[in-house]
């Protein structure tokens, strides 16, 4: 059995079914991420394992007990917030011990675990400091710390890094995912920012309209996604307008091109039309090893960002957009001039049109 | 601009003088009981009556206890109106406003009728129990500026997501209230109860009505019998109300954990 499992998952606001049948199984020690854009049930799935929400219904296990009728402050969960939420009264030390001072640890207890915490975030200089003395960096690592102070089941962050700048964004979120393999908790983390999602988590659940898109590991997500919106939503893509030729032998028309898939399209019949859709780094100018098919377009605008040249170019009506590297030898491509763009048969993800 | 300057102080200045004046000539007035000199005659009359330190002590009690019942009614009032009933704002806002606009001799002429000794609960048949519906009074007197201080207080901080983290650390209602809700809205929570004492130790019309041994009405009987002593208790009453004010003033300053060190 999972370490956290959940079944069915349904909430309604007001007659509106915001988490619809949401499942998930986490085993120990696993990170995982639920992604998605604002109001599709992410946060509210999120409180719904941390008691703050109470399910429709549905029913989440932790190690093995049902937790949906305990309160919030009996379920051993450790929670990072948006706000960072410290306890703007107490020090740094007081609000790591707090979680401690609450379930009546003995003091040697409380005093070493305070300073193991600061250590693992790098704070230990700062304990006597109040939070409206640190950054939003290290409030945020304080309220990790606190969190995790009382060795709670299950960590859940709701957007720990929303608020903070985007340096300090990169290196917290590489301090986070240590902090996570070195204790190995089990972790849930909320984002609607696909890089922290890709770049952090055992596995990602894709979320849209209250439901689970898709369930899998940031590799699968991103090259295999399962539905037209999880494509679209985790990274960038170029989408094509397409006829499929001869499903038996993966045969597809775009535009006049006929493109050779290499694989069966079964649950497809000839003439369904499809979009196809590639990824930027799936394509090329230049026709390189693997990447044999290939399609005729113009040069409709060229953007010169440094170390990379983005090129858009119009195919059959369709944009695609791909980066090249800025070669100082080798001219960039001129607006209006004919291109190639090539790219492999087995990169082309299938779509619903 | 130096036109405009000189205006504002002009308004300043007539500002000060309206309300500083008549304070003056009181404070001039209560030091010439004395013949020909300026002396302390007066406050030490009014000192060593022992009906102004029963009275006063009387006062001070039941403002204590309006401090503590108000207190207790407003602060999980407005935190559970914060929390969990933000539609139920209005509502309670205007509840909470109704001492204004209802006089105080409506109110205590309601409690008379409702809680007299042929009543269902007859709290004025007996000394503890008027104590008791006077207090209640009070609190209900004060309510407007208890609720908006403690209101004001809550809204500056997260109180949801404070509350939630508490939770998530284990903590139940009590600590949360204690540890984490009370210590962030204290000096709220203080400026209500400043305002609280002032308004009680001066209040007359409930304490006259229930027939109450109050500061207020020992006030009122020793100015319809004295000449310089009324002058120098309404000096007494004025350095109380102030004297709250600066108390307001020390403890917002000395909340460490809300400013920076200066």
């Amino acid at each position: 059995m999972a370490y956290l499992e959940i079944n069915d998952l349904q909430k309604d606001f007001a007659g509106l079914r915001v988490v619809k049948n949401f499942n998930l199984s986490v085993e120990r020690g696993e990170f995982i991420s639920f992604l998605g854009p604002s109001g599709c049930g992410k946060t509210t799935t999120l409180r719904m394992i941390a008691g703050f929400e109470a399910p429709s219904s549905g029913m989440i296990r932790i190690d093995g007990r049902d937790v949906v009728d305990l309160k919030p402050n009996q379920r051993n969960i450790g929670m990072v917030f948006q706000a960072y939420a410290l306890f703007p009264n107490m020090t740094v030390d007081q609000n790591v011990a707090f979680g401690l001072k609450v379930a009546g640890r003995p003091k040697a207890e409380i005093d070493a675990t305070v300073k193991e915490m600061l250590g693992l975030i790098k704070l230990d200089h700062l304990g006597s400091r109040y939070p409206f003395q640190l950054s939003g960096g290290q409030q945020q690592r304080v309220a990790l710390a606190r969190a995790l102070a009382i060795k709670p089941k299950v960590l859940l962050l709701d957007e720990p890094l929303s608020a903070l700048d985007a340096k300090i964004r990169v290196s917290l979120r590489e301090e986070i995912r240590a902090i996570q393999n070195k204790l190995g908790i089990t972790t849930i983390y909320v984002t609607h920012d696909q890089e922290e999602a890709l770049s952090m988590s055992d596995r990602i659940v894709v979320m849209n309209e209250g439901r689970a898109e898709q369930i899998g590991a940031p590799f699968d997500i991103y090259n295999r996604p399962a539905t037209r919106f999880v494509a679209s939503f985790v990274g960038t893509l170029n989408l094509l307008r397409a006829v499929v030729a001869d499903p038996t032998h993966g045969m597809v028309e775009i535009g006049r091109a006929k493109i050779d898939l290499g694989r069966q399209l079964p649950e497809r019949k000839a003439g369904d039309p499809i979009s196809v859709a590639l990824r930027p780094e799936a394509v090329s100018l230049a026709a390189a090893d693997g990447r044999s098919a290939r399609l005729e377009g113009k040069v409709r605008d060229v953007s010169f960002l440094g170390s990379v040249i983005r090129v858009n170019v119009d195919v059959g009506g369709d944009r695609i957009s791909l980066d090249t590297f800025n070669t100082p030898s080798t001219p960039p491509p001129v607006v209006g001039e004919t291109a190639a763009v090539n790219f492999a048969p087995e990169d082309v993800l299938i779509l619903d049109a | 601009m130096k036109i405009n300057r000189f205006w504002s102080w002009l308004a300043l200045f007539f500002g000060i003088l309206y309300f500083a004046l008549p304070l003056i000539g009181t404070l001039e007035f209560s030091l010439r009981m004395r013949r020909g000199e300026y002396s302390l005659d007066a406050y030490r009359v009014v000192l060593g009556d022992p009906r102004f330190q029963a009275t006063f002590s009387y006062s001070v009690a039941m403002a204590v206890a309006t401090i503590i019942v108000g207190v207790l009614l407003v602060v999980p009032t407005a935190y559970w109106v914060q929390l969990k009933l933000r539609r139920w704002r209005p509502i309670i806002e205007f509840i909470t406003l109704l001492p204004l606009v209802i006089p105080p001799i409506v109110i205590v002429f309601g409690y008379i009728r409702l809680y007299n000794t042929s009543s269902f609960l007859p709290l004025t048949g007996s000394a503890w129990g008027t104590n008791l519906l006077l207090m209640f009074g009070y609190v209900v007197l004060a309510l407007p500026y208890m609720y908006r201080a403690v209101d004001t207080g809550l809204r500056a901080i997260d109180v949801r997501t404070l509350t939630e983290a508490a939770e998530s650390l284990g903590a139940g209602w009590l600590t949360i209230m204690t540890r984490v809700i009370l210590p962030n809205v204290l000096v709220a929570v203080l400026s209500g109860a400043f305002l609280t004492f002032a308004i009680v130790i001066g209040e007359f019309v409930l304490a006259a009505l229930l027939n109450r041994p109050a500061f207020g009405p020992y006030l009122q009987l020793v100015g319809a019998n004295r000449a310089y002593e009324p002058a120098a208790l309404a000096v007494i009453a004025f350095s109380i109300t102030w004297v709250c004010m600066g108390l307001i003033q020390l403890v917002t300053r000395f909340q460490k954990h809300t400013f920076a060190k200066r």
